[in-house]
């Protein structure tokens, strides 16, 4: 891994407005706000969130598939360099051939009239990497063999298939024109268990043997956990912690990592009980309480907690955290021995 | 405690275009009063088709073996569900003794009427409160199922929830009739994991307070082991496991249920890789010959495997598997 | 395994491989061809197209005012018989018919049917000319060897009713099919302009298709036919009227295609598509059009009836089409009166065949919307 920064953004916001409001400023969405993340060339980032924590905003505006409100996003590939937030005509063409996005629906992910050939092949027709119709077809042979598609099952058409094979077909498709950057947005929510280990497992083997970079959403903390060298958590458009995943689980510094990590049902039927469970709802994105956002259900807030909202610091290596109130709750775990 | 439901080789065949698929296939399990049941299983397994069974839910083109015969042991006497056709019959069942809840809420509340006229509602078919007493009544369980400012919520409309409550003002719904059955389909798939929690929680506490049986219908081993006392796994529509909650998820029998749980990614060993189960699930169509998980089983001993349906075996009193491997165990063992 | 399990198997796999390779075509036709009512009606609708196309062929008598019967107006069907009190024959035969005015019967005509004099059914007889496809014939299918034969008896002029008949379908299947073809046309450039770029293009000619909408047909088709002049021939009146139709019609296929596009592009696939730059005329050709091809043929085969039957009404009341020019609406034009009703029921039979047309117009319909979207269980 080298230490470019292969996306490096900076306060990026993504703003959708609301209809309604005739008199006074027009009410927003605020689904992103002023988030800073870096993503090193060649780590599997894990993105983790609940619903309204705008982590696939944040993905598709990566991608320059949501508009950009405000901030920078600094793309690095060691090739080339574009600022995402400016890039338009043949320099946004081009970024499209370098990242790209697999989907978390392998239903709604395919054109049910195209043959599995032609899905694959349709992002090379449209960016024309290819010369010939020949190359095309190694292409697309070489990629679905990569992505342990039967080669005999190019002919067929998407409903012959089950969700898992599905997704590698997605996959597939969003390999083949070699991007650099690829965001997995809930990419294996949709599977059953028993599938989702070899999709983890296919996408973890084709990142080694490509080079990628990966941005991984999901919503499953130990998927997160087993596949992802670094993880953000983000909350209500904020990012709250990010830290290398051995870090985060082991040593998660703010209150709501610490919640989402206690929520997760362990598979030890004599752990009852001992989870810290977290009151109340998810605000809504469009009337946010003030300060921080958390301080709604955090069990450790006060009163700074509810005027001013906390900026992430830097609380170790590469283990930043906004919370006011981190370094004195992290004392006091440790005194408790946890 | 008293026995509540009896269910005795169960088998469902949908009549389709296709041709006849079977969705379940001799299924058999026993639930007691107070009693939490997971029925965990993935997509094919016939987990949601055999709960659905229960209050004869399942689509017109579903058709039952003779041999099936499904018992709710209520306080006026047992009740042979097959046996009840008309829906006037199925109408003491459905909603009064036997209630249930979905994955997806807002698909279980009709959009354009508020919560509390649903929940009256309901209670006036199955019950002979007043509208007056049915509302109170309505209100009371939306508050215990901790739903704030509840009389207000009561006039609300479903898109005016957030996705946990609206879960839980159908748990509310569900439970205002005191039904002694409560048949939970994936519950909590749909939540947010801290929601998640919250509703798990919940659900165990209404169990001690009311005292009904569940059966929770999942694929989420982890929910089960925090709110199931036993566990019955199936599998392209045989149950392949069952017992308690313990001994399945900590000495699991079935290569498949020990396949499910290896394939579940482990917070404790951050390290070692996911284990997926091999191949893909087969469509409903092409059920395997014999044992129906011997295409994918690492532990398939041949031609027995593909040939013969496996019968229960005890691993110990209360832990059952269908797995030709372990009853050649059991039987060395003597 | 024995050798029939093995074919089986191997057959099994054939016709499994067979659905997987089947694009999306083949898949509705499948589903198409399990649905009796739907196949009955597609039998009916074919056969009928084919008794329009070929009705000069089919029919005696040309169904204008030149091929009519003076001897035999307002006359009854003649049912061709087998068997009479003379005897058996081979041959069909009915009988002769004269009609008198004496003052025996207060000089009102009278119909006599002569018993012995019998006029045999002849088979491929040479009748009056007629174009087919660009060629002249003279061979009908059949005829009388003496006079005329009316099986669905005649009007007030004379003129066969099953000739017209024929034609009639035939004329108001051209009819439907200019004024679905334009008003398909139209719909797809402007539903399809409002559903894929939705925002104000939307709005705007959401409020322009509902303007069009809303305007009353009758009135308007008075004021039009006020304004045809009488000099134009019929076809051309024939034309005006099948595009009048189309334009009329179009508000309510562009609203489906506007709707199958808005919901349609907002699927994964084409965002998919999306983020590799296709341009909206890739996407439209290559993923939306044929998304909603299966549904537009629906519609289209399911407003088909309607057109005809506004011709028909308009005809009917006259604002239509006008003799010689042949459609059910101006055959019934002359129904209204107490004498038809009372005595001439026989003018309603061609009724009888275009509510056959439109039913079977309406099965296939249904059943091709039943089987069109044969992606609709292969969701989880």
């Amino acid at each position: 891994m080298s230490n470019i920064p292969l996306i490096n953004a900076r306060d990026l916001s993504v703003h959708y407005p609301l209809s309604g409001g005739l008199i006074g400023p027009k009410p927003v969405v605020k689904a992103v706000e002023g988030v800073n993340v870096d993503i090193v060339k060649g780590s599997f980032f894990g993105l983790v969130g609940e619903s309204g924590s705008g982590k696939t905003t944040l993905g598709r505006a990566l991608l320059r598939a949501a508009p950009i409100t405000r901030g920078t996003i600094n793309y690095n590939d060691g090739d080339v360099e574009y600022d995402l937030h400016e890039v338009k005509d043949a320099a946004l063409k081009d970024y499209r051939t370098r990242a790209q996005l697999i989907f978390q629906d392998p239903y709604a992910a395919l054109s049910p009239r195209m043959t599995v050939r032609d899905i694959i092949a349709e992002p090379l027709e449209v960016m024309g990497l290819t010369k010939s119709r020949a190359e095309t077809d190694e292409r697309v042979r070489e990629i679905a063999e990569k992505c342990r598609l039967n080669l005999e099952h190019l002919r067929r058409f998407p409903h012959a298939f089950s969700g898992g094979q599905r997704q590698r077909i997605s996959i597939a498709r969003a390999l083949v024109s070699r991007p650099q950057f690829v965001v997995a947005d809930e990419s294996v929510a949709a599977l059953d268990v028993s599938i989702q280990a070899d999709v983890l497992n296919l996408l973890k083997d084709i990142q080694q043997e490509m080079g990628l970079t990966f941005l991984f959403i999901s919503h499953d903390l130990s998927v997160v956990a087993h596949v992802c060298d670094h993880v953000a958590v983000m909350y209500l458009g904020r990012l709250v912690e990010t830290a290398p995943t051995r870090d985060l689980f082991f040593n998660p510094r703010h209150p709501y990592t610490r919640a989402l990590l206690s929520a997760i049902p362990s598979l030890d039927p004599d752990d009852r009980g001992k989870a810290q469970k977290l009151e109340g709802e998810i605000p809504s994105p469009t009337n946010p309480p003030p300060g921080c956002k958390f301080q709604t259900r955090c069990p450790n807030a006060i009163d700074i907690c509810r005027r001013d909202e906390p900026k992430l610091e830097e609380t170790g290596k590469e283990h930043n955290v906004a919370c006011h109130r981190w370094k004195e709750l992290a004392e006091q775990l440790e005194k408790v021995g946890a | 405690m008293t026995r509540l439901l009896d269910v005795e080789n169960l088998t469902l065949q949908f009549d389709t275009d296709e041709g006849r698929i079977t969705a379940v296939d001799n299924v058999s399990f026993t639930l007691d009063a107070g009693e939490v049941m997971g029925l965990v299983g993935e997509s094919g397994s016939g987990k949601s088709v055999t709960a659905k069974s229960l209050m004869k839910l399942n689509a017109s083109n579903a058709v039952y073996t003779p041999e099936t015969k499904i018992t709710l042991h209520l306080e006026s006497g047992p009740v042979d569900i097959m046996s009840l056709r008309t829906s006037k019959e199925m109408q003491i069942v459905r909603g009064a003794a036997i209630s249930m809840i979905f994955q997806e809420p807002m698909a279980s509340f009709a959009p354009a009427i508020s919560i509390g006229d649903q929940m009256v509602e309901q209670l006036m078919i199955h019950t002979d409160m007043t509208g007056k007493r049915a509302k109170e009544v309505s209100i009371e369980m939306l508050a215990r199922v901790g739903i704030s400012d509840a009389s207000t919520r009561f006039k609300q409309f479903a898109f005016e929830l957030s996705g946990g409550m609206r879960q839980r003002a159908m748990i509310a719904m569900a439970l205002s009739t005191k039904p002694k059955l409560l048949i939970a389909d994936e519950p909590t798939t749909a939540l947010d994991v801290t929601i998640q929690a919250q509703v798990i929680d919940l659900m165990k506490d209404l169990v001690d307070e009311f005292g009904m049986g569940i059966v929770f219908i999942t694929h989420d081993l982890g929910v089960i082991a925090q709110t199931a006392d036993s566990v019955a796994v199936m599998y392209l529509g045989r149950l392949v496991e069952q017992g308690s909650v313990r001994d399945v998820i900590r000495k699991p029998a079935h290569p498949y249920t020990r396949g499910l749980l290896d394939a579940l990614p482990d917070l404790d060993d951050l390290e070692s890789p996911l284990t997926p189960v091999a191949g893909d699930i087969p469509s409903p169509l092409e059920r395997p010959p014999g044992c129906v998980f011997n295409t994918r089983c690492p532990v398939n001993i041949g031609e027995t495997c593909s040939t013969k349906v496996p019968e229960f075996s005890a691993v110990t009193q209360k832990h059952h598997v269908a797995c030709h491997l372990r009853a050649q165990e059991q039987e060395a063992k003597k | 395994m024995t050798d029939s399990t093995v074919t089986e198997a191997h057959l099994d796999q054939k016709t499994k491989e067979a659905y997987f390779t089947a694009g999306q075509g083949q898949l509705i036709w499948t589903r198409f061809k399990k649905q009796k009512a739907a196949m009955v009606g597609a039998w009916v609708l074919i056969i009928m197209i084919l008794m329009g196309f070929f009705a000069p062929f089919l029919t005696p008598y040309e169904p204008t005012i030149g091929g009519r019967d003076a001897d035999y107006v307002n006359g009854a069907p003649q049912i061709p018989k087998f068997w009479d009190e003379n005897g058996f024959s081979a041959r069909p035969f009915i009988y002769t018919e004269e009609r008198t005015r004496s003052i025996k019967t207060n000089f009102r005509w009278v119909t006599t049917i002569d018993r012995e004099a019998r006029r045999y059914v002849v088979l491929f007889p040479r009748g009056d000319k007629y174009k087919l496809l660009g060629l002249r014939f003279d061979r009908h299918l059949f005829g009388v060897d003496k006079g005329q034969i009316h099986l669905f008896g005649t009007d007030s002029t004379g003129k066969d009713i099953f000739s017209r008949t024929f034609h009639a379908i035939n004329t108001s299947m051209a009819v439907g099919t200019i004024g679905v073809f334009i008003a398909f046309v139209m719909a797809l450039i402007i539903g399809g302009v409002a559903g894929y770029y939705g925002g104000w293009i939307d709005s705007l000619l959401q409020m322009l298709t509902d303007a069009i909408r809303t305007v009353p047909a009758i009135p308007l088709f008075m004021a039009l036919a006020a304004f045809i002049p009488d000099e134009w021939s019929a076809e051309a009146r024939f034309f005006f009227i099948s595009i009048i139709l189309g334009f009329i019609n179009w508000p309510t296929l562009a609203r489906r295609v506007r709707t199958h596009l808005l919901s349609e592009r907002n699927q994964e696939y084409v965002l998919a598509a999306q983020l590799c730059g296709a341009t909206p005329s890739h996407i439209i050709r290559k993923h939306l059009l044929p998304s909603f091809t299966s549904y537009i043929i629906v519609d289209l085969v399911i407003s088909f009836p309607y057109m005809v039957l506004s011709e028909t009404a308009l005809s009917f009341i006259g604002l239509g089409l006008k003799d010689p020019v042949n459609s059910l609406g101006v055959m019934l034009q002359s129904v209204t009166s107490a004498d038809v009703l009372l005595n001439y029921q026989w003018y309603f039979i061609p009724v009888i065949f275009f509510v056959t047309l439109v039913l079977a117009f309406v099965f296939v319909g249904d059943g091709l919307r039943d089987a069109a979207d044969p992606y609709a269980d292969t969701k989880k």
